[in-house]
């Protein structure tokens, strides 16, 4: 008995120490008047509520739905919800913005906004709503919208804008218009936060005119999708007025138009299906946008990796010793990436460049390789790319294969050499990991934009088949005879043709034996020259190797 | 004497190499291990990562995936043992196995070669003279007259002897051709003439010979082992008569509706058949059972371990494997006849990679998902693949062996049904849902078997698409089975993300609740299946569904084909593949496998007694938006169509096309060469060629006309 007693007390101690503080009581007593009849009370308010919400969910009514539906369009809430994790949640944000504050119906404000996570990314989604008046901005529309932009900014969301609207109510366009927090607010909260680093990505599923139209164009990525999207300053009828130009909506500013020529749009979509999906993995390809993504513990690179699908060997096999002969670099990166998995940039625009993301043993990269000469649209394409990549702390990856920019009276009269500087200026102030491989030519300015040793490439190495120098052999020799017969011709001394051959053939030895790897690697203006089959192992390393401390890159006065 | 005697004696074997793959190779290996023996495996390159190279304690490279380059090169395997010492081959079954000169090369070799001697393989391989043998040693042969003597007139007394219905066929040639069956006296001489004329025509050779017809015969087979100290018994019978394209696919121990006396006298039979050549090692012993009077006849000995040894190992309790060892060791076998005891009832079921709806065809494809029924002592499942492997066309595309034991027939047919169902295979097709159907036969149920079991049943096995009742059952079934899958797709992919998400920020994972989260009203998806039937390839139907997250975390499905009662469905997920779903207060365990293959998502559900396949489309096929990218067109934009431009300033270089000439779309038609490069220009359409202005060698400027495409 007395081993019992001696037992209790330490246990009772023990008993205390893990008393919870701070629950509080229950307080409220279920079976009182008070809490029956305001439970009552309640329930009525709610199915008040659900009245309302219910009604507001059919968005503009059901023949504006079966409208939108014939154009194999999904209704706003359904687009979010392809675009969203599936089976996560959706916060969506001021449901009945609008409600009667208009003699027109103007269901959730004519815009629908929320947050949801994308590929385990939190975004601010800004949805128009076509079917509540064509998806127009009326003051309410315009308020809602800078609202989601305001808790974006303040909360570090990028922002996925789901563009289908007409544009600013014209009959309201003095409260739509003019003020401050009016609709040129929106493009200003675009660019601020572009500038932070927030990404700000807009998926053209519908018109997009007037104004609207910078929606796309000022979003670092933007998406359209066929047939229904367009981008216009103003439409066909407006066009006719004004300049008696008759011209359909596609052909004027549809997404063919868009991705391939004026480039103010990034990705075509097949359809709407297909858009919505590009606009997933634009956000997948975020990676560490904004160097928030850091401090929230946001990992970019996965462990887990796949092998390229085709054989890393086959790359001995690719790059033809004719400089002459043009091959497809795509089928370089198809055996240097991880699951030769490819997201295309700009596929459609500029396409001598190939732009894109893709990961190489788990880390994410953006490569940039030569599909043939730089022209006016490829450089652009390229710098925009880069600019992409160093705000997303995303190392960089040149494939050089490169006779140069694209020369002649239409190239220069079109700038070509601000595109190029562009280009060059991207290049030479991207604070990101920078590696270059020659795998073919290396010539002229080419070598510049492309990050050659002048750019301080972390790693610069040559593939067997590289030849570098300021202009080809031939080309040279053409140039230094025409000098030297005109100096000739001056001094009155007679050159014979043979002359001139063994002058021409002697310049273009020396180039041949300039431009050779060995010569290149003999005065280090490489890392070495290295196997095609062992190019994927070799970035691999130098990925690792270059520290990835984020570092805010400031570009210089681009020339515009 | 001591001494010498101890010389001569060979010593244990210690290692063996196995001349074999896939299943039967594992099997011999895992007998082995048991008894402490080393193993050696021989591959060819296509089984390079096969598991029977993984399971062996060695494994050697024996040539390239044919199989008469790798695994019937006997020279090759002989070099195998030597260089890594083993002391023994056993051979398994078909390859080298029945080779008289591999078992004698072996003994050449001074390797032990674990089969039968090699003069009983040569007997017995010549299937006249293994008849010859055995009609002397006074084993039961079917009644036939195999003479020169062609006289119609002594031949239609020949056939009266022999009995009717008669089998008339050619001695020559095979396939059928020439054979005619004869119900009656009468029909003779019309079914002789035809045949002979047929056989001249075919073989060029007009030699009959004339067999017993048996009408309904069954496949009866008895398992013999002989050591070499002259001891022959035998382990009962199997039945084998359930085939299709002459090749078993379900057998079972001992043969059903058998009297005692009758399986004495077919053991008595084949152990006499065994002790006219003189055997040792396991062997056996194939009877023709005419199930009308009863008769069994010699067909043939099968001088190997057959495929089916499992049944009768689960029947007497011994492991064949280990006898054969022991026996190749020269040790008397381990029991006598009498102490021989027989018990309970084994099936075996053999799981092909084949296409049944296309005549059984050998299938090939990757193993996306491989999930044999759960073992016990009483299932046994013999693979020689793992989830992953490739069923290669270079060899037999049996995927693997289910053996199931039980205490009479009918408890062993209830689990053989259970463990079928639970058989999961996906991504080739297989024979499984076939099986299924022939084990719950109900002339199979009551043991009714016989060679032409399949060809007799064959409206009950196969599924007509015009039996509007059962296509419905079918449909249903499936429609059933979409809606699972698209409760345990949502569920599962919540999961994944959820597990999936990066960083340690642990709210974030509240966005992924379940169910998700919605401003006052439900989340909800839509998915959409097709599925094709397997037994009518031509229709291929889709499902569409549409799903709601229910407030307790229950899925609402409705489908979109007209049947608007929605369903209710409760989804637990075990873990891997695994789901527990309730409907409508019922819950049972289903699995699901996913795998893509191109733009196909492929998603296998088995849920109760079903298997279904729906396929997903996932995304698009893009490769043709690549015609459209060239600079060109539009640069053509400003000229008539058809109209070719130079892309830029450059020299032309090469000419690829004619005036006149007609031309496809995208066809290069000229090349040139500007930047130290070579670009060629394509027709941006059809058509002929018109107005070519440019001639080899010429400098063209940028823009300029080269040529165009004309309609006419």
């Amino acid at each position: 008995a007395s081993s019992s007693i001696r037992w209790t007390i330490p246990n009772l101690i023990l008993q205390r120490r893990e008393f919870c503080l701070g629950v509080l009581p229950d307080g409220v007593d279920r079976n009182s008047d008070v809490y029956i009849n305001n439970s009552k009370a309640m329930d009525q308010l709610i199915s008040e509520l659900r009245f309302h919400m219910d009604k507001v969910l059919g968005g503009g009514g059901s023949e504006a739905v079966r409208r939108n539906r014939s154009r194999n369009k999904l209704l706003p809430r359904e687009r979010i919800d392809r675009l969203i994790d599936p089976g996560s949640s959706f916060l969506e944000l001021s449901q009945l913005a609008g409600h009667q504050l208009y003699e027109e119906y103007l269901p959730s404000g004519g815009i629908i906004i929320g947050i949801g996570p994308v590929h385990g990314r939190l975004c601010m989604f800004v949805a128009n709503d076509p079917t509540a008046k064509g998806g127009t901005y009326y003051p309410i529309t315009v308020k809602k919208h800078l609202r989601a932009q305001e808790i974006a900014a303040q909360c570090n969301l990028p922002c996925i804008y789901l563009v289908d609207s007409g544009g600013a109510n014209l009959p309201r366009q003095a409260d739509v218009f003019p003020d401050r927090d009016n609709f040129g607010r929106i493009f200003y909260n675009q660019a601020q936060m572009s500038a932070k680093g927030i990404p700000q990505i807009a998926l053209v599923l519908g018109s997009c005119t007037a104004g609207g139209a910078y929606i796309p164009a000022m979003a670092d990525e933007s998406v359209m999708v066929k047939g229904n999207g367009t981008i216009f300053l103003a439409g066909p009828p407006l066009v006719k007025a004004a300049t008696g130009e008759e011209v359909s909506a596609e052909d004027l500013g549809g997404a063919t138009m868009h991705c391939k020529i004026s480039g103010v749009s990034d990705h075509f979509a097949e359809d709407e299906l297909h858009g919505l999906a590009i606009g997933r993995n634009i956000i997948k390809n975020l990676h560490m946008a904004g160097k928030q993504g850091i401090m929230n513990g946001l990992q970019s690179i996965t462990p887990d990796y796949k092998d390229p699908l085709y054989d890393v060997k086959e790359l001995r096999s690719i790059a033809p010793t004719d400089q002459k002969q043009h091959f497809d670099i795509r089928s370089v990166i198809a055996r240097i990436v991880d699951g030769s998995e490819f997201d295309e940039f700009k596929k459609l625009y500029g396409t001598t460049l190939v732009t894109g993301f893709a990961r190489i043993f788990g880390q994410p990269v953006g490569i940039i390789g030569n599909n043939g000469i730089l022209f006016i649209e490829s450089a652009l394409k390229g710098a925009h790319f880069i600019e992409l990549c160093t705000q997303r702390n995303i190392p960089l990856i040149f494939l050089q294969n490169i006779t140069g920019f694209m020369v002649g009276s239409r190239s220069e009269a079109g700038g070509i050499a601000k595109a190029g500087a562009k280009m060059v200026m991207a290049v030479s102030c991207a604070k990101v990991p920078k590696i270059t491989i020659i795998v073919g030519g290396s010539f002229g300015a080419g070598n510049y934009g492309m990050c050659g040793r002048a750019y301080s490439p972390n790693f610069l190495f040559l593939w067997p088949t590289a030849r570098i120098s300021v202009m080809g052999g031939p080309q040279a020799a053409g140039v230094l005879a025409q000098i030297e017969r005109s100096t000739k011709k001056r001094q009155g001394i007679e050159w014979t043709k043979q002359e001139e051959e063994n002058f021409k053939s002697k310049v273009v030895e020396a180039y041949e034996r300039e431009g050779s790897p060995y010569y290149s690697t003999a005065r280090l203006w490489d890392d070495g020259i290295i196997d095609p089959a062992d190019t994927r192992s070799v970035l691999g390393l130098c990925l690792s190797a270059s520290k990835n401390v984020p570092e805010d890159t400031k570009y210089g006065v681009f020339r515009m | 004497t001591l001494a010498s005697s101890s010389e001569n004696k060979k010593p244990c074997i210690e290692k063996i190499l196995i001349a074999n793959r896939g299943e039967i190779a594992c099997r011999i290996m895992k007998t082995a291990k048991r008894l402490g023996i080393r193993t050696v495996a021989v591959y060819s390159d296509a089984d390079k990562e096969s598991l029977h190279v993984k399971s062996a304690d060695e494994a050697i490279r024996i040539g390239p995936p044919p199989a008469r380059l790798s695994y019937l090169n006997a020279s090759a395997i002989i070099e195998a043992a030597t260089r890594t010492g083993a002391q023994a081959i056993h051979p398994g079954y078909g390859f080298l196995s029945e080779s008289a000169e591999f078992a004698q090369l072996c003994e050449t070799e001074g390797l032990t070669f674990i089969g039968p001697p090699a003069s009983a393989i040569r007997d017995m391989g010549d299937k006249s003279a293994s008849k010859r043998i055995m009609g002397a040693a006074g084993v039961p042969l079917v009644p036939g007259y195999h003479g020169d003597e062609q006289d119609i007139d002594f031949m239609k007394l020949e056939a009266d002897k022999i009995g009717y219905p008669i089998l008339i066929k050619p001695t020559h040639g095979g396939g059928g051709k020439g054979m005619r069956i004869v119900q009656s006296p009468n029909e003779f001489v019309e079914s002789f003439l035809g045949a002979q004329r047929e056989a001249a025509a075919s073989f060029g050779m007009n030699t009959i010979l004339l067999e017993k017809y048996i009408t309904q015969p069954r496949h009866i087979e008895v398992q013999i082992f002989g050591d070499k100290h002259g001891n022959v018994l035998h382990l009962y019978e199997r039945d084998c008569s359930l085939q299709r394209r002459h090749q078993k696919i379900i057998e079972e121990a001992p043969a059903p509706n058998v009297l005692s006396d009758f399986r004495a006298h077919l053991g008595e039979a084949a152990v006499s058949a065994a002790k006219a050549v003189a055997y040792h090692n396991a062997g056996t012993v194939e009877f023709i059972v005419d199930r009308v009077s009863g008769q069994f006849y010699f067909m043939e000995m099968n001088t190997r371990l057959q495929v089916e040894h499992p049944v009768t190992e689960m029947v007497v309790g011994q492991d064949l494997v280990e006898w054969q060892i022991r026996v190749a060791n020269g040790e008397p076998l381990p029991l006598s006849q009498s102490q021989v005891a027989l018990r309970g009832h084994s099936f075996e079921a053999r799981i092909y990679a084949e296409n049944v709806p296309k005549g059984f065809l050998p299938a090939t494809g990757v193993l996306h998902h491989y999930h044999p029924a759960p073992v016990s002592p009483t299932v046994r499942v013999e693979a020689g693949v793992e989830q992953g492997d490739t069923v290669s066309m270079h060899y037999d595309p049996m995927i693997a062996k289910l053996v199931v034991w039980g205490e009479n027939r009918d408890s062993a047919l209830v689990k053989l049904k259970d463990c079928l169902s639970k058989f999961q295979v996906a991504g080739l097709p297989t024979n499984i849902n076939f099986l299924q159907r022939l084990a719950k036969h109900w002339a199979f149920e009551n043991g009714q078997v016989e060679t032409h079991f399949i060809e007799h049943f064959k409206d009950d096995l196969f599924f007509d698409p015009s039996n509007e009742i059962l296509a419905k059952d079918a449909y249903n079934a499936a429609a059933l089975g979409a809606t699972l899958v698209a409760a345990c797709i949502c569920k599962k992919e919540q999961v994944a993300y959820r597990e999936s998400l990066p960083g340690d920020s642990s709210l974030l994972s509240l966005w992924y609740a379940h169910p998700p989260f919605r401003v006052h009203h439900s989340a909800r998806c839509t998915m959409e299946l097709e599925w094709d039937d397997e037994y009518d390839n031509s229709i291929s139907k889709i499902l569409k569904l549409g799903i709601k997250y229910q407030p307790d975390g229950n899925y609402f499905i409705e489908r979109g084909d007209g049947d608007s009662r929605g369903i209710e469905i409760k989804v637990l997920y075990l873990g891997h593949h695994d789901f527990r779903v309730e409907t409508d207060g019922l819950s049972m365990d289903v699995s699901l496998a996913v795998y893509t293959q191109g733009y196909t998502k492929h998603i296998h559900i088995w849920h109760g007694k079903y298997h279904h396949h729906f396929r997903q489309r996932i995304g698009l096929d893009l490769s043709n938006d690549e015609g459209s990218l060239d600079k060109q067109s539009f640069e053509a934009a400003s000229h008539p169509r058809g109209t070719v431009v130079a892309p830029m300033a450059g020299l032309v270089v090469k000419l690829l096309v004619k005036d006149g000439m007609e031309v496809k779309e995208g066809q290069p038609v000229l090349v040139l060469e500007a930047m130290k490069m070579e670009h060629v220009v394509k027709a941006p359409c059809a058509g002929f060629v018109r107005g070519f202005q440019v001639k080899n060698g010429q400098q063209v400027f940028d823009s300029s006309i080269l040529l165009s495409i004309k309609d006419e």
